[in-house]
């Protein structure tokens, strides 16, 4: 029948597409939307306005983990691994932290991550450095809402 | 994937396996996997499962031969090397976030005198 045929095709063509999708934002780059307001004013700067920004995540830095200060990077939680999380890297292996009391040295294969609204947000202040291995993918742009496209400095 | 190295003697030759490797099933005590390590993140590392959140590990630390315990926190393992001589392990760099994890190894492929499954009890 028609219909059968055209279903299938149908079928056939969402399927290709999704599997070049999937490799697409797994290998290449995806968007995400940010949530939470941990990283204001960078994304989400008002608090309580309906749209949340989507950001592009380049999977390129994957390869060989080259990150520097102040890259906006996703990561899973070292204490909740299906949880992604987006924060600034402000702490390279080596470097020094100054936190509450003390002054921390980033261990080697780790780095320090903060938010930008430091009141606000759940970060290596609460969890410690992250190893680099954690890091999902390196924000470049915001892609939405259309009136907030910027590209997001290193 | 390609495995060499002497941390894991028992279950695996030191110059060279070939094994399978699969990403679906949760990881649990006995297992062993391929991470990335916390210290290098472009290194790849097999070890075996000790303990997972919330189990109580005890260890010696090499340095000393102190014996210290410790409590495996929310969201890492435990894992050392089954030839704990010469392995670089969480001895060494503590419990492992679970987000390092790449995969849980199955069968050996090659050598193929020694083709069969890996599990959870050395070999």
């Amino acid at each position: 029948m028609g219909i059968q045929n055209l279903i299938w095709q149908v079928t056939k063509k969402a399927f290709t597409g999704g599997i070049i999708g999937i490799t697409i934002s797994d290998r290449f780059c995806g968007v995400v939307p940010v949530r939470g307001d941990s990283m204001s004013p960078t994304f989400n700067p008002q608090r309580d306005s309906y749209l949340d920004d989507y950001v592009l995540v380049d999977k390129f830095c994957l390869k060989d983990y080259k990150f520097a200060r102040g890259d906006v990077v996703v990561f899973s939680s070292p204490t909740h691994y299906r949880e992604r999380y987006i924060k600034r890297i402000v702490g390279m292996p080596g470097e020094w932290i100054s936190s509450s009391e003390d002054v921390i040295r980033v261990p080697e294969g780790h780095c320090w991550v903060e938010g930008d609204n430091r009141a606000f947000s759940l970060d290596s202040r609460t969890f410690g450095p992250i190893p680099l291995g954690l890091i999902r993918g390196r924000v470049t742009r915001v892609v939405w809402p259309p009136q907030r496209l910027s590209k997001i400095g290193g | 994937m390609y495995a060499f190295g002497p941390s894991m003697i028992l279950t695996l030759h030191p110059s060279g396996n070939v094994a399978l490797a699969e990403r679906i099933s949760e990881i649990s005590r006995g297992d062993v996997v391929i991470l990335q390590s916390p210290q290098d993140p472009n290194k790849l590392l097999i070890k075996r499962v000790i303990g997972v959140e919330g189990d109580c590990v005890s260890f010696v630390v090499d340095k000393d031969e102190s014996r210290r315990t410790i409590v495996v926190p929310r969201g890492h393992v435990w894992v050392e090397g089954d030839y704990t001589q010469n392995s670089r392990d969480s001895r060494t760099f503590g419990p492992l976030p679970y987000g390092l994890i790449q995969g849980r190894v199955l069968w050996r492929v090659w050598p193929f005198q020694d083709f069969g499954p890996i599990g959870p009890t050395t070999t």
